[in-house]
């Protein structure tokens, strides 16, 4: 009876355990993502000390690129928008790439549908970061980590 | 051969988002490669692009050598009226190019 109890108990315990640990997981990724901002100088140089929200923006690219001369890349904005703050920029900076700052899309007029496809260019594995700046002077970020075989920049052609 | 291929609705429904892509024909040279005889290839990149519709800026993007050769872009733009729909780019070498499609709201 005494040794079925203790069992449960170490049971109740490591539940405990791994519900902590998962919750402790969840804060993870953001954290992370702040910290590998200083691994881009060019993004650094950019926030000038302002510090994004880990929130909003969704940056889709795939994990693992075959080929970095062409890897197809979307970023999404969730809204609403109106009445509120509106999407004016959003800077797409690259960790590896010989020119940082990718591309700066701009929306000059207010928008119920932010989204933006297109197709980059990577010069190896890397983290590519999305950030979103709002008419308020809010800033949203998004960060997306890619492995890439056959990197751009190095056909040698 | 046309420059560039645009993809839009032929009838959008008003004041309700509707999905633009354009595809242009352009090498967005990095500058980093070199020719045949060692020689490098000057840089070359689709740098602006500006969308309008009826005159008015919509979108527009600053384009860089990291964006892949013949630049696909797709975003969207809200019509609260039918009309034209513009688009203007110029690359390094300050050549440019332009289309333009009609859009009806229905």
């Amino acid at each position: 009876m005494i040794g079925r109890g203790s069992r449960r108990l170490r049971a109740r315990r490591r539940l405990l355990q791994g519900g902590g640990a998962l919750a402790l997981a969840r804060w993870l990724p953001a954290y992370a993502a702040d910290r590998d901002l200083l691994d881009i100088p060019a993004l650094s140089a950019f926030l000038a000390g302002r510090s994004p929200r880990w929130e909003r923006v969704r940056l889709d690219l795939p994990q693992l690129a075959d080929n970095g001369q062409a890897v197809p890349m979307k970023i999404a904005v969730d809204g609403p928008f109106a009445p509120g703050p509106q999407v004016r920029t959003i800077h797409l900076f690259s960790q590896r790439n010989p020119v940082p700052e990718m591309a700066v899309f701009e929306f000059p007029v207010p928008l119920e549908r932010i989204e933006v496809e297109s197709r980059v260019r990577l010069a190896g594995t890397q983290r590519v970061v999305a950030v979103v700046a709002m008419s308020d002077g809010v800033l949203f970020a998004a960060g997306a980590d890619v492995i890439v075989t056959i990197d751009a920049c190095m056909d040698g052609t | 051969m046309p420059d560039a291929r645009v993809h839009v609705p032929g009838e959008v429904p008003r004041g309700k988002p509707f999905e633009v892509r354009i595809l242009i024909r352009h090498p967005m040279e990095t500058g980093y490669r070199t020719d045949d005889a060692g020689k490098p290839i000057a840089r070359n990149v689709l740098s602006t692009f500006a969308c309008r519709y009826n005159g008015e800026a919509v979108f527009s993007a600053r384009l860089s050598s990291g964006i892949a050769a013949n630049p696909y872009l797709r975003f969207f733009v809200t019509a609260r009226d039918s009309g034209q729909l513009t688009f203007e780019w110029i690359d390094d070498s300050g050549v440019r190019g332009g289309e333009r499609v009609a859009v009806t709201v229905v």
